[in-house]
């Protein structure tokens, strides 16, 4: 706000100095010239009548001639007052609008405006730079969860569409370069509140910027960030940041684990976006030689990957030798039969249209079904605005990088638990994979997949913290009951116990619990409502464990208790002969 | 030289002499203080205090302060005079024209100060 006052009051400085001046002078003259009052006596104005009739002469109001009529002298001062002051104030509004038109003007108004709301969250917060696509999903899914969010952009146009959004939380956002440390600490870089900061820019020069900033603050926080060379990963990675995300190496990742294990990528995708709930079928027969057009750097880091787990490839590029392309790339986009021919796409087993341009990706593979039609199709979606021409270009596998970094973030920032239920989902079989898909369709049926966590303590599960310490058993099935009828499962089963350093997968039902476990949880979403009851109810969570609906208020179980008691001593009397 | 710091100190320089000779005379005759007088300082002192706007130091800040204690005291005065010759019944009387005067007397103090830390200010300069 000070600026902004500042800024103001410099400008309008001449303005009001002007309207001084002018009105000044014209109230000197009035109390100087001579008049005459109705009985023609001489008589001059005082400061207070001159003041008074300049206030309305001044402003155009015009009551007439006050007190008494005017001599030719005074006359003659009104018409040269009348012209100076409306000129003088023509003058000063004509300034006070250009100035509320001045970037620089509206640009500080901004800024201060962001400042302030960033000062008004009292809740936690994640500091988000970079509002392209990732951000966005990023940001409306942490949205959905109520996480509060800030967010820096390099184009306005961005933030304007933040506006237009439909966000729940109001979400401040500034156009300016998060590289900058006073942006960053506008921001709310250095508030206790902003529990992480998530570089997203597309320029690998900001990110490395916010991520030093942070770890300078506090080293402590959290810092996620995007990089695209290699040169830049080493660099975050040296100073301590968290997550290091290269969208072409994840893209890779993804793309080899959907060819090789297609049942645990079905469900490391059903848990990084739970709405896609289409089981597709995978496919039977991966092994052979795949066409992959495009060698930028997500060909690059695919033909990483393909390399590592020995799987052929043809690459198609325009431009080989510039892009670096391995001995034996066929020159060309793809979209053309020729050049699809050229790569011996009749005896390939499957296409990879992983070019920047999501027209180029659609003709290359369409084309490549035309010659082929048994063969697998992977695209490369660049635009979420594409999604509806890729779902009818019927593509077997649709890839698009933004979403999965996006979910990636999401899910780290939601339920890290996931993570690393993931993590050791990649030292499985993938028929173990085939079989948990099976189960995880029978419980979530046509919902999607939701997961939640627990962590044993008295914040979070007071009901099984309270148990625990009274020394009574708690089993993991007991969660997974519904709290109306005990005989009923809830639609949901444990997937990850994490126990201290040790971690089980797909924990067995009649495991007790310890203080401080962290359970990860899956299942239907309206079972974590039913859950959150037991872990919550200490009366719920009795009758889950013995079958017995306690009394719950202080005076029913005095009541009850005294009943026992008494019941005690009647049986203990029939006993007793005596 | 710089005409806007020019413009500056005399502006305030003439609010200090202006206050300081309407000042001037017996606080209760109103023979020895000039209602043109009183009108000049308040002009002066008011175009002051638009000439300070806008300085973000710790000095200009002080200046304006000083500026717009000056220009208080003396629409006070102002109004109190207007009061005594178009409302009061006594008319413009010893007792007025004293209250008068010390109301402006008030503004002098305010108007040494802006002085004081103008001078202070330009020794601190050193080029």
């Amino acid at each position: 706000m000070g600026h902004v006052f500042y800024l103001l009051l410099r400008r309008l400085r001449t303005p009001i100095i002007t309207i001084i001046v002018v009105y000044s002078v014209s109230v000197l003259g009035f109390v100087l010239i001579p008049g005459v009052d109705d009985q023609g006596n001489p008589w001059r104005m005082d400061f207070f009548h001159a003041f008074y009739f300049v206030s309305f002469m001044g402003s155009t109001i015009g009551f007439g001639e006050i007190p008494y009529p005017f001599t030719p002298g005074q006359r003659a001062w009104t018409i040269i007052m009348i012209y100076a002051t409306v000129i003088g104030w023509l003058y000063s509004i004509g300034k006070i609008f250009s100035l509320f038109q001045d970037h620089s003007f509206i640009r500080l108004m901004r800024r201060n405006t962001f400042a302030r709301r960033v000062r008004r969250i009292q809740e936690p917060f994640y500091l988000v730079c970079g509002f392209g696509y990732t951000g966005k999903r990023l940001v409306h899914r942490l949205d959905e969860q109520g996480i509060n969010t800030v967010i820096l952009d390099g184009s306005q146009s961005a933030i304007d569409e933040l506006d237009a959004h439909e966000v729940g939380l109001a979400v401040p956002g500034l156009c300016a370069d998060a590289a900058d440390p006073d942006t960053l600490n506008i921001a709310g870089i250095r508030r206790e509140n902003c529990i992480g900061v998530i570089a997203l820019t597309n320029d690998d020069h900001t990110n490395l910027a916010i991520s030093i900033d942070s770890k300078l603050v506090n080293p402590q926080r959290p810092v996620i960030s995007r990089s695209e060379s290699a040169g830049t990963t080493a660099n975050l990675a040296s100073f301590g940041t968290d997550c290091i995300i290269d969208p072409f190496e994840t893209f890779a990742e993804h793309l080899v684990m959907s060819i090789k294990q297609p049942y645990k990528h079905i469900i490391s995708d059903l848990i990084f976006n739970p709405h896609h709930n289409v089981l597709a079928s995978p496919h039977q027969n991966t092994s052979g030689r795949w066409v992959v057009c495009g060698y930028g750097r997500f060909g690059r880091a695919i033909d990483k990957k393909f390399r590592e787990y020995d799987i052929p490839v043809t690459f198609i590029e325009v431009n080989p030798p510039q892009r670096g392309a391995p001995v034996g790339t066929i020159l060309g986009v793809g979209t053309e039969e020729e050049t699809l021919r050229k790569a011996d796409i009749e005896n390939a087993t499957g296409i990879v249209a992983g070019t920047p341009d999501d027209a180029d990706n659609l003709s290359i593979i369409i084309t490549a079904r035309n010659i082929q039609p048994d063969i697998i199709t992977v695209a490369r979606q660049n635009l979420s605005a594409n999604k509806p021409m890729f779902r009818a270009a019927l593509v077997n596998l649709i890839m698009e990088p933004v979403r999965i970094i996006a979910d990636e973030i999401f899910i780290r920032i939601s339920t890290p638990l996931l993570m690393d239920f993931i993590e050791l989902l990649q030292q499985e079989e993938d028929q173990w994979g085939r079989e948990l898909l099976l189960r995880i369709s029978a419980v979530v049926e046509d919902h999607p997949l939701d997961a939640w966590a627990y962590t044993v303590n008295q914040t979070d599960c007071p009901a099984i913290h309270d148990s625990l310490t009274r020394g009574q058993v708690v089993i993991l099935d007991n969660l997974c009951r519904d709290p109306r009828k005990r005989e009923d499962e809830l639609p949901a089963f444990p997937l990850l116990l994490k126990r201290g350093e040790q971690r089980i997968l797909l924990p067995d039902s009649v495991t007790e619990l310890q203080v401080d476990d962290e359970i990860l949880i899956g299942g239907q979403h309206s079972a974590q409502l039913f859950m959150n009851w037991v872990t919550y109810d200490y009366n719920v969570l009795r009758y889950i464990r013995t079958g017995v609906e306690a009394p719950g208020g202080m005076l029913w179980q005095w009541v009850s208790s005294v009943r026992k008691k008494r019941r005690r001593r009647l049986a203990a009397k029939r006993v007793d002969p005596k | 030289m710089n005409t806007e710091k020019v413009l500056f100190a005399f502006f305030i320089l003439l609010a200090l002499t202006f206050n300081f000779g309407f000042v001037l005379g017996d606080i209760d005759n109103p023979a020895h203080h000039n209602v043109y007088e009183l009108y000049a300082a308040l002009v002066v002192s008011l175009i002051a205090t638009v000439m300070k706007f806008g300085d973000r130091t710790h000095v200009g800040a002080v200046l304006l302060a000083t500026s717009l204690v000056a220009d208080l005291q003396l629409i006070m005065a102002a109004v109190v005079w207007g009061y005594a010759v178009n409302f009061s019944e006594t008319g413009l009387d010893a007792a007025m024209m004293a209250s008068i005067v010390s109301l402006s007397a008030g503004a002098l103090l305010s108007n040494i100060t802006s002085v004081v830390l103008l001078i202070l200010e330009t020794m601190m300069v050193r080029h």
